[in-house]
Parts: C-alpha cells; structure tokens; sequence
C-alpha cells in the first residue's frame, strides 16, 4: 500500500492530513475525543474534521477516558474504525482499564471472531513546557501490554505514513505522538512521496560505522544532533529510528549493531523498568559476539516528570548522548 | 452557625455592589417523568397478569424451568471437576430469561459474568456459553452469531461498549438496540457512571439492566450506595429510571420491552432496576453463611421467580401439571445432555496461543510459538525420553 500525499509542513499538519485522507477514503473512520470537533483538538490534530465531515464523524465526547475507549470498543464491535484522541499521555490513564482488559485481548479470547481496528492517538513526551501530567512518556505500560501495536513517528513523513497505516491496521494500535515535534518542518526525504507501509520496520536515519544510537520518537531528532556533533571527536554515529516499539524491528536493529559492534539505546522515558531495558537486552542476547563494549542506556532519570523548569535537566540531549558515547571506551583507531 | 462580624456591606468606605444576576437557570429536562415509582412494577398476582400473552408466558415459563435446571446442572459440574467455577444466577432466572427473550435476533446482548444463563436463552450452545467459565478458552463462541458479547469479568466494563455499539448501529441507520445487564456492585464502578452519561447525551438506543440481587460478593447494597434506589441514579442522566420486582418474569419482560421500545424509537436509554435475590453463593467457592442470615434466604424462598410463574399459569390455566412435567422433562434432557458434553475432555491445541494476539503473527511470537512447538514435539516423541517414563525420572536422567 503507498499512497501519494502533498507534502505537509508539519508533523501536526500530517497527522491532520493522514486523519482526513483516512476519513474520506472510508466511511467507517471515526474520529472520537474531547475537544476534538468544534476545536479541533488542544493540538489542532482535527482542525476542520468536524466541519468536512460532521459531527458524527468527528465527535465531541463527554469528559471520559474509560467512556471514550470503551464506546470505541463497541463502535469496532459493529464494523467502525474508530480514531480515538487522548488529549495528553497522563490523561490517558483512566482508560487503562479498557485498554488492557478488552482492546488488547477482544482478539484473542474470541479467537479471531472480534477484532477490534481501534487507533488511539496520544500525544506524548515533554519538552514543551507543560505543566505535571502533560509530558509524561507511557510507552513503557503499552509495551507490556501484549496485543496492542505500539508505535511512534520522529518525521513529518512518518507522522502520515504511520497514522494512515495504523488506522488501516485490523488491530488496535496505541499511536505516540511526540508532542515536541508536531511543530517540527519536513527535514527528511522532501522530494518523494509519504510512504504508507504496514506498521513494524525500524529505519537507519543516518549511517555510520563507530556505534549505533537506537531510538525513537522525540529523542530521533536529538540523536541525529549528536551524530552531527561527533563527527568532530572522530566518531561516525549510526542512528536507528525504531518507529514501532511493538512489534520490535530485531532485524534492522541487530543488523546495525553487527556493523558497529557497539549501541546505545536513547528514549526520554525513565531507564529503570523502561523501554531501553528490554532493547538492550535484544540486542545483547542477539549480537553478544559482535559487541565491544555493554549496551548502554540514556533515559530519562528515574523520577516523576519533573516540573517545566527543571526538565532541561531531565531530558536526555545531545551532551549526554554523546557522554555514553565516549563510556563505550573504544580502542582509537591510532 | 457562627455569624461573620462583618458583611461586604458594612465594611467602611466599601461601595456596594450587587452582582448582576446570571441568566436565568433552567433545568435542562423535566426530571418527575425519568423518577422511578417507589414500589418495584409487579405483574404477576395483579389483574394486570391477565392481560399478559399467553404464549409469551409459556416460553416464560419454559425458559425459567430449564434455567433454574441449567444453573444447578452447572453447580453440580463445579463439584465434579468439571467446569472451573460458576457464578450461579438462581433466584434471578426471571431476569436473564426475560432480557434474552425481550431481544429481536438484531439487538445485541452485553452480558457479565453471572449471566451465562442469558446467553443460553438468547440461543447460544450451553457448552460454548460456558468455556469461560471451564476454563479452556476465554470466549467459546463468535460474539455475532447470536449478537452476544463476551462474557465480561471486569465489572461495568462492557457497559461503554454496548453504548458504543448501538451508537453506531444508529449511526449506520441500522435500528438496533443493546442490552447490558450488570450487577448492585458493578453500579459503583466508573465505567457504569461513564456508559450511562454517554449513552443519555447521545441518545443512544441502550437498556441497561441492573440485576440488584442484594450483595456484591458479601457487600450488602447498604454498603454499595447511599441512592434512594438504583433506579433513580438515572436520573440525573437525564434518562428515566424504572424499578422492577425481578422475580416476576412477565413484569421484568414487560418493562425492559418498553425500554427496548423506546430505545428503538430514537428516544434513548433507560435503567432498569431489577429488585432480585442471588439464592447460591456469590460462585461455588465461596461461603455466604459468613455474611448473611438463612432466615433471610427462607424468606426470599417464598417469593421464587420459577414458582411464581407457575402458581400464576396454573390459577388461570394457561398450565397444567401435564405442562408442568413436560417442562420438567425438557429441562432434564437439557441438563443430560450438558452433563454428557461437558464429561468429554475438551480438545485444546497449545499453538492456539499465538494465534490470535494479533492479525499477523510477530516475528517475537513466532521465535516463542517455535520454541512450543519443540517442546511439543520434544514431550510427543519417546526417544526424547520425557514421554512414557515419569517425569521425576526424566528430570533426574538430565541432572
Ligand atoms: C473491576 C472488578 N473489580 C473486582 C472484581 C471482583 N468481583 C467479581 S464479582 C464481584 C462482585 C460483583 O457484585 P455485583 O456487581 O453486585 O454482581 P453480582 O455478583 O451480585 O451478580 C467482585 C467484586 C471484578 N470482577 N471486577
């Protein structure tokens, strides 16, 4: 499935445009949330759905997590494909119960006969300023939740190829939106045309030979910073965009770290319990003899998202990158 | 209540202001019409009785006798090993009958998981209505071919999705009503506030069906909520609340029809409350001695739900004891028959595992659905040396 799309400027206006396109192409889309019509979305994200397509279509829902998802739930149930919003990640949890108990397992415990195509769109990650419950990172919870996708684009590009693709996917897929970069330009790939591939394949955003940075969402665009940066120290960084965290690209990934026999796992996400674990660890048990040093991880650290004038001091950026960089103790080639 | 020593107006040198009045508030929907009459709608031992459809009262009466059958049936596979737990609903037959008969063959049933009994009356195999609950697979039958959801074990969760269904069956033009029954307790969880709300402001074509059966495990509805009734939590929905005796399955069919009407008329939900007893146990496993008085179980004896169908049919002679027996004998092939299907063992296939977690099988879950089938075939093959001799003896040759 590739689809030709006139190119957005941003990666908020592509996520508009992959909801629209999915809408018109099929009736069966539904955009649901709170604040999502009239508005458009504390993000925009929806600006003008409701308009195009009425309210049926994009619909303004009670104030209600759980009741969002779960009316989602019984709209798959008679043949919908419902979009739902989260309007920011730690607002996302009073679906929880939804999430887990019926969108991941519907499938599975009716043995195929109840698939449930649910998207659910989260905006997440911090970087922008918010105040608490505005920038938490939750993929770690969706990660361990099996029978969801879990998904998350760093490119404008991305951003719509993902969106079309996870709205056309017969399971459901919780769909991360580093919040960070909805107002990031189109920087990769301008001239061709959004590819809309199904959801699962990690991309090498920048070749390299030294070591491999593995990441995704919010920490791609910082991680290709802090290749740039080492090429200064002598340092050829390789970056990994994993764009799907479930399922996991063992390949692309394992692939990348038998060149560069050394990685790094970059997120924003707190390290302990989180997702750099369990890639670190997937990387260990497949390229053990072609590492030259331990996997090593830069995340978030392990406390409650700090408040906006403190997170400087939390997110992981360029310096820390490239601090881990140097840990990896590789001999010069002198 | 303590006076403050000064009002705004005394203060010295304040000007006073009298703030302009806020447009007129007015309530948004007449609320007397969605109260709940005191006493629970009774049918049976009324005149009303006489006007009720005699044939409507036989499939009634049919459906509680082989109900009542079908739960001590299920109890009875509980004791043999057979079935891995079961939630019984004697005392509240009147309640999973009439909500499945009330039905068309379009509308959706939302059952929970003491409503096994529903399922089966609403046409599913007994033997498939009860996989949850044996234990070999989760949901045992596809939910559309008799339009019945899974059975759900988180309580009040299936309510949001029976809301989200009729919506959009509405939306589709399509005049489907949902169902969802849940319990006294499962009223107190979020997902119930949050299903009705939806469902009143977007008029969705919904009855909710409380079973009151007067205990969540062993928590007495005294504990559970502080409204004046079930019922009446409706309204501040905005949508009518209607209380109902449960035992008497002509009254409890006869409201839940009018909701169901109404639903399909476009005017939106309704709650029903079902004022009912749970006779058993709150499952097999559990002791309700701890935390109820017999007395309190006798008295409920007298007003039976399958008994009190079939006083009402033999006074006027819409039954005989010829009918009553035929019934009796209807419901005992059904128990035979559930108790021959259910002493076979079921056939399961490990690599089931897999296979639906997602459409397309990930490259993670083939690696482990690889590894199983090694195992398996590992555990099949005698010189493998783990089949045919002991397992103690196994393990202890590879130490
Ligand atoms: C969300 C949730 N919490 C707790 C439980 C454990 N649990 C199972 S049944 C039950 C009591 C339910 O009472 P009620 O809703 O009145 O239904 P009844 O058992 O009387 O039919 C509880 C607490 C559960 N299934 N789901």
């Amino acid at each position: 499935m590739t689809t030709t799309a006139v190119k957005p400027a941003t990666m908020a206006s592509a996520l508009q445009r992959a909801l629209r396109d999915a809408m018109a192409e099929d009736p069966t889309v539904h955009v649901l949330g709170e604040d999502v019509g009239t508005l458009g979305g504390v993000f925009r994200i929806t600006d003008g759905l409701a308009a195009e397509f009425g309210d049926e279509r994009c619909t303004d829902t009670p104030l209600a997590e759980a009741g969002i998802l779960g009316t989602a739930v019984g709209m798959a149930m008679y043949g919908l494909r419902p979009v739902v919003e989260m309007q920011f990640d730690a607002f996302a949890y009073p679906s929880f119960e939804q999430l887990i108990s019926h969108v991941a397992k519907m499938r599975n415990r009716t043995r195929g006969a109840m698939p449930l195509p649910i998207t659910v769109r989260v905006p997440y990650g911090g970087g922008i300023g918010g105040v608490e419950h505005h920038s938490d990172s939750s993929e770690a919870y969706y990660m361990a939740t099996a029978g969801l996708h879990v998904v998350t684009p760093a490119t404008v590009d991305d951003a719509y190829g993902m969106l079309r693709a996870a709205i056309a996917s017969d399971d459901p897929v919780v769909f991360l939106e580093p919040k960070r970069l909805y107002w990031s330009k189109a920087q990769w790939s301008p001239d061709e045309p959004a590819a809309v591939e199904p959801i699962g394949r990690a991309v090498v955003r920048r070749r390299g030979t030294s070591a491999t940075l593995i990441t995704y969402g919010p920490s791609v665009p910082v991680c290709l910073e802090a290749a740039e940066a080492a090429r200064a120290e002598g340092w050829d960084l390789e970056v990994v965009d994993l764009r799907s965290l479930v399922p996991f690209d063992d390949e692309t990934v394992a692939a990348s770290v038998r060149r560069t026999g050394r990685a790094v796992v970059v997120h924003e996400s707190t390290g302990f319990g989180g997702p750099g674990g369990e890639i670190a660890a997937r990387v260990t048990e497949r390229c053990f003899h072609h590492l030259e040093a331990p996997v090593l991880r830069v995340a978030g650290f392990d406390i409650p998202y700090p408040p906006p004038m403190l997170e400087k001091h939390h997110l992981p950026g360029v310096d820390r990158v490239l601090d881990a960089v140097a840990r990896l103790q590789w001999e010069t080639e002198s | 209540m303590k006076k403050s020593s000064t009002s705004v107006q005394e203060l010295p040198g304040a000007a006073v202001r009298r703030p302009t009045p806020p447009p007129a508030w007015q309530p948004r929907t007449d609320p007397a019409p969605l109260l709940p009459d005191p006493e629970p709608f009774r049918v049976l031992g009324t005149p009303a009785a006489a006007g009720a459809d005699p044939a409507l009262l036989l499939r009634l009466y049919t459906e509680l006798v082989r109900g009542r059958r079908y739960n001590t049936q299920a109890t009875a596979l509980t004791k043999q090993g057979r079935l891995a737990v079961y939630p019984s609903s004697t005392g509240q037959e009147a309640c999973e009958v009439a909500a499945a008969l009330v039905l068309e063959d379009r509308d959706w049933l939302f059952p929970s998981y003491r409503d096994t009994l529903a399922a089966v009356a609403r046409g599913l195999d007994p033997v498939q209505a009860l996989t949850l609950l044996r234990g070999d697979w989760h949901t045992g039958y596809d939910p559309h071919e008799h339009r019945v959801a899974p059975l759900s074990t988180p309580l009040a969760t299936q309510l949001p999705h029976a809301v989200g269904l009729a919506h959009a069956a509405r939306l589709k033009g399509d005049d489907v009503v949902a169902l969802a029954l849940v319990g006294d307790g499962g009223t107190s969880e979020g997902d119930f506030h949050e299903a009705l709300n939806f469902a009143a402001v977007w008029r969705a074509p919904v009855v909710f069906l409380v079973q009151n059966n007067g205990f969540a495990i062993s928590v007495p509805l005294a504990k559970q909520s502080a409204a004046p009734s079930l019922a009446h939590k409706a309204v501040g929905y905005g949508m009518p609340g209607r209380l109902v005796d449960g035992n008497d399955a002509i009254a409890v069919h006869t409201v839940l029809a009018e909701a169901v009407d109404r639903a399909r008329r476009g005017e939106g939900p309704t709650l029903v409350e079902a004022v009912t007893y749970r006779m058993d146990a709150h499952t097999n496993a559990d002791d309700a001695t701890r935390y109820r008085e017999d007395a309190e179980v006798q008295a409920w004896r007298a007003h039976d739900p399958v008994k009190l169908m079939e006083r009402e049919l033999l006074e006027r002679g819409v039954l005989d004891e010829d009918g009553v027996r035929k019934a009796a004998e209807g419901a005992e092939a059904m128990a035979a028959r559930l108790r021959e299907r259910m002493n076979a063992d079921p056939e399961l296939d490990p690599m089931d595992l897999f296979t639906h977690v997602y459409a397309e099988q990930t490259t993670q879950l083939a690696e482990q659905a690889a590894l199983l089938r090694a195992e398996l075939e590992a555990s099949a093959d005698p010189a493998s040396g783990d089949a045919g001799s002991t397992g103690g003896e196994a393990a202890g040759e590879r130490r």
